[in-house]
């Protein structure tokens, strides 16, 4: 029989249709790898085995019995560790959380519910996804599958690693500075950015609330896009929702093509900081694109040079703000102090026993720039960087339908390189935050190697246009793998056992 | 803008309830000077006729429907307290000495 785990959750979802496969097969093949090669990954910080296969086995019984059924009904998941689900802990990759449960489900977990996706289960993450390798996490780093001593990129890390070690065919993850995007590239993998409000975020754990946007992690384009329709479009559970249909994202991934399909090349996103074998990878895709009948053209976005400025700025003020409400009374740790302690000395405790170092650092940097003569000065000249950011986008896409750049100015480092530098670890961030800042969708699609490691080449399109992407990742991505004679991931080596 | 300070950074930590010791708030005074220090041109970009963003994408008059929805039971709302009592959330002492 074919592995199961190397196939896409197109191929997967196919045979559990037609029943070549079930469902209980499918979920215990990824248990099975699960157990095989976590140990050396550590990708999930919690297997939900049990649920798992009974939401599988019920897939079974009811297709079994001809009921019309979601497309992906049966093909598991798994769910980043930021994102609420009842029935498993979710801890945000914190010590403040150790042992909660959500006492409700996100709205992007109840829609794999509905479309009876086992949730094989939560993914590590940098801390409340402050991070860009996975290494701020309280439950230990996330390896890389393509070498085991380098970073998976981060926050989103383990989703990320763990549909590169084919433990699961799809995960979520979320994007606030290029958590899904980031680690996509220097994993070999695929991930989507939706336009902000295109997926709701009800239920996933906030850092920073204008910044954050759930979507999808997959090893191809059109699973992405599949995976993407089932998640978004409206929920009046989230203000910021958009009204919008999710729009017809499986059909632009299928029918992939460049074609008079303009093309900008951000200016400002490549050369100088970026590492000479991404940049190769870069201007190969260019070469290819071109040749496909694509109009590539230079666009210029010279504000994005402030970008990551404003978003150290306002991602920490928001932040700041957002975990305030870890305050050793509504749930999770509380630590008293000896004596009988006030309420502020139990917070103060609470919080300093909690916190990771890099939280820390984000909410004393946002409470710094909120506070009252510091104000204007930097939250609200990061809000003005932000307009120009946009009026960038604005510009550059009325020279072009979508705008690329690399996704990470690097490939993976090694673990524990820039744990000490944490402005060397922001700049992992340059190419993926004016997104963020924008509201505009973004995918990282696998760009080939350099030195034996995953290089990420991004799409962006305007908001509301996700379909952009689609179009234009999966084209990329044929042209690549003709040229690879197969995915990018069938050259990741073998994954030895425990380290 | 002025460097920030070691007692300034004493400051924000009260202000975010967070406990430091005094190798931590060494340790945070140098890390966040560095981090201000190569933010600070974002002061300095933007003019006063560019609009602040607060939201990539506006949206207003977000109301949901008038309807009675699910809603969590007391318990559930409970579930997750490191401490409760007649079900409400148990809050240590406000002030000292009671």
């Amino acid at each position: 029989m074919t592995d199961l785990t190397r196939l896409s959750a197109a191929q997967l979802a196919e045979k559990l249709t037609s029943r070549e496969v079930s469902a209980v097969e499918a979920v215990q093949a990824h248990l099975d790898r699960i157990g095989e090669v976590d140990r050396a990954i550590n990708a999930f910080l919690h297997v939900n085995t049990d649920e798992a296969l009974l939401v599988a086995s019920e897939v079974d019984k009811e297709r079994s019995l001809g009921d019309a059924m979601h497309p992906l009904a049966g093909v598991p998941i798994a769910v980043k560790d930021l994102i609420v689900t009842k029935g498993q802990p979710t801890t945000a990759g914190s010590k403040i959380l150790e042992g909660w449960h959500s006492p409700y489900d996100a709205t992007v977990v109840r829609r794999l519910r509905d479309a009876k996706m086992p949730i094989l289960g939560k993914t590590n993450l940098d801390e409340f996804a402050m991070g860009s390798s996975t290494e701020h996490s309280a439950y230990g780093p996330t390896r890389n599958p393509w070498d085991l001593d380098r970073i998976p990129g981060g926050s989103g890390g383990g989703s990320a690693a763990a549909v590169a070690a084919f433990e699961a065919p799809l995960a979520l993850g979320t994007d606030t500075g290029g958590s899904i995007r980031q680690p996509g590239a220097v994993t070999g993998t695929v991930g989507v950015k939706p336009t902000y409000g295109g997926v709701s975020r009800y239920g996933a754990i906030a850092m920073a609330s204008s910044l954050d946007q759930i979507g999808p992690v997959t090893r191809t384009v059109l699973d992405s896009a599949l995976l993407h329709e089932v998640i978004g479009g409206h929920d009046p559970h989230d203000s910021t929702s958009l009204t919008d249909p999710v729009g017809a994202l499986v059909e632009a991934a299928r029918n992939a093509d460049v074609k008079g399909l303009r093309i900008g090349v951000i200016k400002e996103l490549q050369g100088e900081g970026y590492q000479d074998g991404v940049q190769a990878r870069f201007t190969e895709a260019l070469d290819l694109l071109r040749q496909a009948g694509a109009d590539v053209v230079e666009v210029s976005c010279p504000n994005f040079r402030y970008a990551l400025g404003a978003y150290y700025l306002i991602m920490p003020s928001e932040a700041s703000s957002n975990l305030a409400k870890y305050d050793g009374v509504r749930f999770g740790l509380r630590v008293v102090p000896d004596g009988a302690p006030t309420i502020e000395r139990v917070m103060g405790a609470t919080r300093a026993a909690g916190f990771g170092d890099e939280v820390k650092r984000r909410i004393i940097l946002g409470t710094y720039a909120l506070s009252a003569g510091y104000y204007d000065a930097y939250y609200g000249s990061a809000q003005k960087v932000r307009t120009l950011i946009q009026r960038d986008f604005d510009a550059a896409f009325t020279q072009a339908d979508v705008l690329i750049s690399p996704t990470a100015p690097t490939t993976a480092f090694k673990l524990g390189e820039k744990l000490d530098d944490p402005l060397a670890m922001y700049l992992n961030d340059v190419a993926t935050i004016p997104a963020n800042m924008a509201g505009v969708p973004g995918i990282s699609v696998p760009g080939g190697l350099a030195d034996g490691l995953p290089v990420g080449i991004q799409f962006l399109a305007p908001a509301r246009q996700d379909a952009r992407l689609y179009r234009a990742g999966a084209a990329l991505e044929a042209l690549l793998e003709d040229t690879w004679g197969g995915p990018l991931l069938a050259q990741a080596p073998e994954i030895g056992g425990g380290k | 803008m002025p460097e920030i300070t070691r007692e300034d950074v004493a400051h924000l930590a009260r202000l975010a309830h967070i406990d430091m010791s005094a190798e931590e708030l060494d340790r945070m005074t140098g890390e966040l000077s560095v981090i201000v220090d190569s933010i600070k041109t974002v002061s300095e970009v933007a003019g006063d006729d560019v609009p602040a963003t607060s939201h990539p994408i506006p949206l207003s008059n977000v109301y949901r429907d008038d309807v009675i929805g699910e809603t969590l039971s007391n318990e559930e709302a409970l579930s997750g307290a490191p401490d409760n009592a007649d079900g409400r959330f148990k809050v240590p002492a406000i002030l000292d000495g009671e």
